[in-house]
């Protein structure tokens, strides 16, 4: 949208309180995000603005204690476990949901993507009392299984994506070729699907990593997750301790936001070379 | 493929057939292997997902404490027509059970299922417990009441009659401050007892309030998004992206920074001067907005961009040539073709900010608490599972049916922007 040269008054005046409007918002979407990191350098203890001095304690606080560092180890073997099997298992499912047409297809896929709308609540009691009777519970088999489950609808929803542009008649070429059905998904299929493949993980792997009500109710301090660690880090007394990790995990989301740009082009890149 | 032309030859007198049956053959096998290849997720989602909301809903319904301690008990009082008290054989099956209850944990289970009826009932078996003649050659009738009058009233018995079927809807009853009255009727529970049909008011209109403020704010964003030159709005979008990727509670935590009583809000509002004195923004009801707003907004903004793109602005500079007035112009031309991107949005944050927890947990007040922070507290706090199913069974046919709406009018793949 740009102004006319021709734009009356009032539609000035409109394009300006727009634009205004939708930079507030903008701000209103950064600011939190941004707030929290200087005051992660500050040398105080409380968590306001002006910040007097500037240190690193901070940093040396949640590097050196063994809560913090303890949870971080535990989500950096839940998330990516959790990551790898939803990958596995959506792929599959997404490649088997666009072969072929078969009855209660909708159903199943609605089925695949229901673990994203169900209050989290109510996933965190079902596995609780469900995890008890199978011995799952305080242990990292349960939590890497219910966050599994979790990260598999976007697995599902982006690998389907990729999938519509794909030409079938490649997996018939490959195999008129002599190739094994195996080895035409891998020298053939993936390639192409891996973007999708790619950020569905992204996305599985980011919600393990933020995800704090199911692991409140199936695990037990020893597989404490960082998210817990920063939850109840909040709600007991709010340090800049909290500030310094929440840096961290700022930088992580900055991260996940270049790798998923960076798919997206090749994934562009993929379809436009067709 | 190599199939259907070598057995071409082997049914060259009826070619047609043989190569339709081949092709069916084909197709059925395509069909299995599509399955095959789903098979794996669903059976996993089944087991790890399907099967314990099932039977954490079960535990709504589930009214198997006292039968299952006291089976002969159960049996023999379901006869009894709830006129005075029970016979003899219902009392001496009782005392005999309740006598046997005390090995394996069998006491406590009936008496927290018996305490939900009645809240002094476990004491009452206890204490009956203890009175408890060591001989079986007694008239039980007698020795229960002269341990405790009130099992010569009906209304005990009533309460244990209650316990005895399999099943039970006192807990979705209770889930909407519903009650069984002694005759069987429903009714409401007393005044000063009505809790959750506030609870889940409170819940609709939290999710509903936040759904609005986001489709405000989120559909001139998204506008401005799709308008802009690509270069110029993928740089805008990475605003609305990297809180997308930052973690739900590094945001909660920011918004408690931003709005206590030093932050940074509290202050600019001062410096400015429209207020005096620092107000409260935080840990009630304006905090809860502003952060599930924050968290929620990319949801709506990221559907309602995606269907802006494929819009074409030319039909609303036909109808501004056309002579309507480009707000006209704007509100019956453009809005209606961003319809299904309206209604993917709103949806999708009134399902999210239905099951809200953490949120409302950690910057609301006691007052602002939505329906999943009573189920995880009956979970955690009182073990009433049964009334925490409940809860969670109405929470989550709400959900179920707002997400078969969403379900028919969008495709699944626009809710991820890939």
């Amino acid at each position: 949208m740009s102004l006319q040269p021709y734009a009356s008054p009032i539609e000035r005046i409109w394009f300006w309180v727009f634009r205004i409007f939708c930079g507030l918002i903008l701000l209103f979407l950064m600011v939190p995000v941004l707030v929290i990191i200087p005051l992660s350098f500050s040398d105080s203890s409380f968590l306001t603005y002006p910040i007097q001095g500037f240190s690193l304690r901070w940093y040396e606080q949640i590097f050196s204690s063994g809560p913090w560092m303890d949870s971080l180890k535990n989500s950096l073997i839940v998330a990516p476990l959790a990551t790898i099997l939803a990958m596995i298992f959506g792929t599959l499912a997404a490649v088997g949901l666009n072969r072929a047409d078969f009855p209660g297809k909708g159903l199943i896929l609605a089925l695949l993507i229901s673990p994203m709308v169900v209050p989290l609540v109510i996933v965190a009691v079902g596995m609780y009392f469900f995890f008890a009777n199978l011995g799952l519970l305080n242990s990292y088999t349960g939590l890497v299984i219910a966050h599994a489950v979790l990260g598999v609808p976007f697995v599902v929803i982006t690998v389907n994506a990729t999938l519509q542009n794909f030409d079938y008649n490649q997996i018939r070429a490959g195999a008129s070729l002599g190739a094994s059905p195996l080895r035409v998904f891998f020298t053939v299929v993936l390639p192409q699907i891996i973007p999708g493949v790619a950020s569905g993980g992204l996305f599985a792997f980011a919600t393990s990593f933020d995800e704090v009500v199911v692991a409140l109710f199936i695990a037990s301090p020893t597989e404490r997750t960082l998210p817990i660690q920063m939850f109840s880090g909040i709600r007991e007394n709010i340090s800049p301790a909290i500030a310094a990790m929440a840096t961290l995990l700022i930088l992580l989301s900055v991260v996940l936001l270049l790798v998923m740009e960076l798919l997206r082009r090749r994934s562009e890149k993929l379809s436009t070379h067709r | 493929m190599t199939s259907i032309t070598a057995n071409h030859t082997a049914t060259d007198n009826q070619p047609i057939a043989g190569l339709k049956a081949q092709l069916r053959r084909a197709e059925r096998m395509k069909k299995i292997k599509a399955m095959l290849l789903v098979a794996p997720l669903a059976l996993f989602l089944v087991i790890a997902f399907v099967m314990p909301i099932s039977s954490m809903l079960w535990r709504s319904i589930d009214n198997t404490e006292v039968g299952s301690v006291m089976p002969q008990t159960a049996a023999a009082i379901l006869d009894w027509d709830g006129q005075g008290i029970p016979d003899e054989a219902v009392f001496a099956a009782f005392a005999q059970e309740l006598r046997e209850s005390r090995a394996g944990g069998g006491l406590g289970r009936i008496g927290r299922r018996l305490n939900y009826e009645d809240p002094t009932f476990r004491s009452l078996l206890t204490q009956t417990l203890r009175g408890l003649p060591a001989t079986t050659e007694v008239t039980w009738t007698e020795e229960l009441i002269g341990i405790n009058a009130r099992w010569n009233e009906t209304s005990t018995w009533l309460a244990v009659q209650r316990t005895a079927p399999t099943v039970t809807d006192r807990y979705l009853l209770a889930a909407l401050d519903l009650e069984r009255a002694e005759a069987g009727q429903i009714a409401k529970v007393a005044e000063n007892q009505r809790l959750y049909v506030q609870v889940f008011k409170r819940t609709l209109v939290i999710a509903g309030g936040v759904t609005l403020i986001c489709l405000f704010l989120g559909f001139p964003l998204a506008y401005l998004l799709a308008t802009l030159p690509t270069s110029k709005s993928n740089l805008l979008l990475i605003c609305v992206l990297l809180p997308f990727w930052t973690s739900l509670l590094v945001r909660t935590a920011a918004w408690i920074v931003l709005l206590q009583s030093g932050g940074l809000v509290n202050s600019g509002l001062m410096w400015t001067g429209i207020i005096d004195a620092p107000i409260q923004l935080v840990f009630n009801r304006i905090g809860v907005f502003f952060a599930m707003v924050h968290v929620l907004l990319p949801f709506m903004i990221l559907p309602l961009y995606s269907v802006m793109k494929s819009v074409p602005s030319t039909y609303q500079r036909a109808a501004i040539s056309l002579g309507a007035h480009p707000f006209a112009a704007f509100w019956q031309v453009y809005v209606p073709q961003t319809l299904s991107g309206i209604a993917a949005g709103t949806i999708l944050v009134f399902i999210m900010a239905l099951g809200y927890y953490i949120t409302p947990a950690l910057v609301g007040g006691p007052s602002d608490q939505m329906v999943s922070y009573y189920v995880a507290y009956y979970t955690n706090t009182t073990n009433n599972w049964g009334m925490a199913a409940a809860l969670g069974a109405l929470l989550l046919i709400v959900t179920l049916l707002l997400y078969m709406v969403y379900h028919k009018l969008v495709n699944q793949k626009q809710l991820v922007r890939s």
